[in-house]
């Protein structure tokens, strides 16, 4: 203990010329000071409210733009434009009959579903949604709360999300719910480590885990500018954390009926829908709090009238363009993509994405490090511009090394691809396997010069055709096989 | 609000109040029709086994996913607060992060080699 504490001041007193650089504090921006415990209460009614209702017309949205883009019409009878699909939807699955097989262990098999639903609002207490308003005579930020770890309770409340599907999958007591919450745990562990480790560079730039401070950070320039490579990543992983298409490999319904929830059935399944998309609305809504400046308005707009269109309810209208445009995202690939194959994502997320993101996140920290002029102080003018000497160096090494990476991928890729393409030989021996295999177009088939069936005693002459030799080695060669 | 975290506990309590609402009505609504077949593991129409695949329990493959999610996992943990104290830590903190994610790299590079990330 003694000697981290050493370690640290040691390391605090080593940039003694930079700590000036630094912000006061990583606590939220956002002020709560006016913000009685009843006034933190409707605003967490009115995002519930807001999340309910999101549900509600993404399912619409989603099925009605997957059946535009499959040429046909989509849900159009309940409702105007079908707008009460959903509605009519949840009103069956309630009078529907809730069913608890034999096999299942019934108290967990219950309570799955209340923690997949109920984890899966609780992110958004941290999501600011808007500017400061006023909200019966109180100044308060339109955000429920905010807490100095704001980004790492969102990871934390998903982690538990995971218990409701595991569970789920466990105490259904059959073998396709095991099997889909099994996969649906493992894979939405594997691809958490890609999505923490992309949100690094982040914290590197805003120097903070305070959404609102990250907000408030991307006034001049939003993150998906600097931080491109970790939005893809954040983005790819957004997805399989989710289990939504091409990544819903928990409940492939050609290899694993429903998986996780085969046997729920009423409100229980709908409990786990509910959360499907709420989760959506919540890795969304992070994203645009961490890469697309949150609630800000787009640059064009912000300029506008001195920024009047920049703040207070104007936020929730710019936060939730945003959140919909990554909603129309997730319908998007569900509508172009055909599933991957399990252990293929499992390859991607760990091989790809963990090394390439660390990667990621070391040449952030040395870009970082010489924007903040730990790397020397140096600068030099080009076109009227100062820049600084380290910066420019530690860019030009970083964009090298990238090259250099894609340039010896690309040179393996295309000698993979040499050495895997496959000549087929002219003439070939149809009985050679031990059992008849057919020409490949442009392939002739070897004539057998003598025909021996059942003839043990006819392979020692060396007329005999192939096919005896075949029959009588074929035991060893299964033998092998096996 | 002087305590921060209180209004993440109203959204748990909506959130459940909620969920456990709509179970809790469709459980009371919904018919109950008894039938034996009804209520068996569903296989899709084949007669089903008495047990889930395996007894129920889990392969070891997914054992080793759960390790090593928690190595890398504690590794971003610790990446986090480096991150977000950077610009008061300096040099030092930029050379230390260097050298812990190569020994991580170490053991990742390891567990490749012996096959912890071939599914099959």
């Amino acid at each position: 203990m003694s000697l981290s504490t050493a370690a640290y001041d040691i390391a605090l007193s080593l940039p003694a010329g930079v700590t000036g650089l630094a912000p006061a504090n990583d606590n939220p921006v956002a002020d709560f000071s006016d913000t009685p415990w009843w006034v933190a209460l409707i605003k967490a009614v009115g995002v519930f409210v807001y999340l309910l209702l999101s549900t509600l017309l993404v399912i619409w949205f989603e099925r009605r733009v997957i059946g535009r883009m499959q040429q046909r019409p989509g849900p159009n009878r309940n409702g105007p434009f079908g707008l009460l699909q959903t509605l009519a939807d949840g009103m069956k699955s309630m009078l529907k009959e809730d069913i608890t097989p034999a096999n299942a262990d019934r108290i967990v098999y219950t309570t799955a579903p209340l923690i997949a639903a109920t984890m899966a609002f609780v992110s958004f207490a941290i999501i600011p949604l808007g500017g400061t308003v006023s909200i019966f005579g109180h100044e308060t930020p339109l955000q429920i709360t905010d807490v100095p770890v704001a980004v790492l309770l969102v990871l934390a409340v998903a982690s538990v999300g995971v218990y409701g599907i595991v569970l789920a999958g466990w105490s259904s007591g059959s073998t396709y719910p095991l099997l889909g919450g099994l996969r649906s745990t493992a894979q939405v562990i594997s691809y958490e480590i890609a999505m923490g480790l992309s949100l690094v560079a982040i914290f590197l730039y805003s120097g903070s885990m305070s959404t609102s401070q990250i907000v408030a950070a991307q006034s001049s320039l939003w993150y998906i500018l600097p931080a491109f490579f970790s939005f893809a990543v954040y983005v790819i992983t957004m997805v399989g954390e989710t289990n939504r298409l091409p990544f819903d490999l928990a409940e492939g319904e050609g290899e694993l009926t429903g998986g996780f929830h085969t046997e729920y059935s009423a409100m229980r399944f709908a409990m786990f829908y509910l959360g499907e998309y709420v989760n959506m609305f919540t890795v969304s809504a992070l994203a645009t709090t961490m890469f697309l400046g949150g609630w800000q308005a787009p640059p064009f707009i912000a300029a506008i009238g001195d920024g009047a269109l920049n703040g207070g309810w104007w936020g929730l209208l710019w936060f939730t363009i945003k959140l919909w445009m990554f909603m129309f995202f997730f319908v998007w690939l569900r509508g172009s993509l055909p599933r991957v194959r399990y252990d293929q994502f499992m390859r991607f997320g760990w091989r790809f994405l963990i090394p390439i993101t660390l990667a990621w996140v070391v040449a952030v920290a040395f870009i970082r490090g010489a924007q903040l002029g730990f790397l020397g102080q140096g600068t030099f003018t080009i076109g009227g511009r100062e820049l600084s000497v380290a910066t420019v160096v530690i860019v030009s090494i970083v964009a090298v090394i990238a090259l250099a990476a894609a340039w010896i991928w690309d040179d393996k890729r295309a000698e993979r691809e040499a050495a895997a393409e496959f000549n087929p030989p002219e003439e070939i021996d149809p009985f050679e396997g031990g059992f008849p295999v057919p020409p490949l177009p442009g392939q002739r088939l070897r004539e057998p010069s003598g025909l021996a069936v059942g003839s043990g005693a006819a392979s020692r002459e060396p007329v005999t055709s192939s096919v005896t030799s075949t029959l009588t080695s074929s035991p060893v060669k299964e033998e092998t096989h096996g | 609000m002087s305590e921060p975290y209180v209004p993440i506990l109203f959204m748990l309590g909506l959130g459940f109040a909620f969920a456990a609402l709509s179970v809790f009505t469709s459980l009371v609504v919904g018919p109950k029709r008894y039938n034996r077949a009804k209520l068996e593991a569903y296989e899709c129409g084949i007669q089903p086994s008495p047990q889930a695949a395996g007894g129920g329990r889990i392969p070891i493959k997914y054992y080793l996913t759960a390790m090593l999610f928690i190595v890398f996992d504690i590794e971003s943990v610790f990446l986090y607060p480096f991150a977000v104290a950077f610009n008061k830590l300096g040099l030092f903190a930029l050379v230390e992060m260097v050298l812990f994610i190569l020994t991580v790299f170490v053991a990742y590079a390891y567990v490749w080699r012996r096959g912890g990330l071939d599914w099959d």
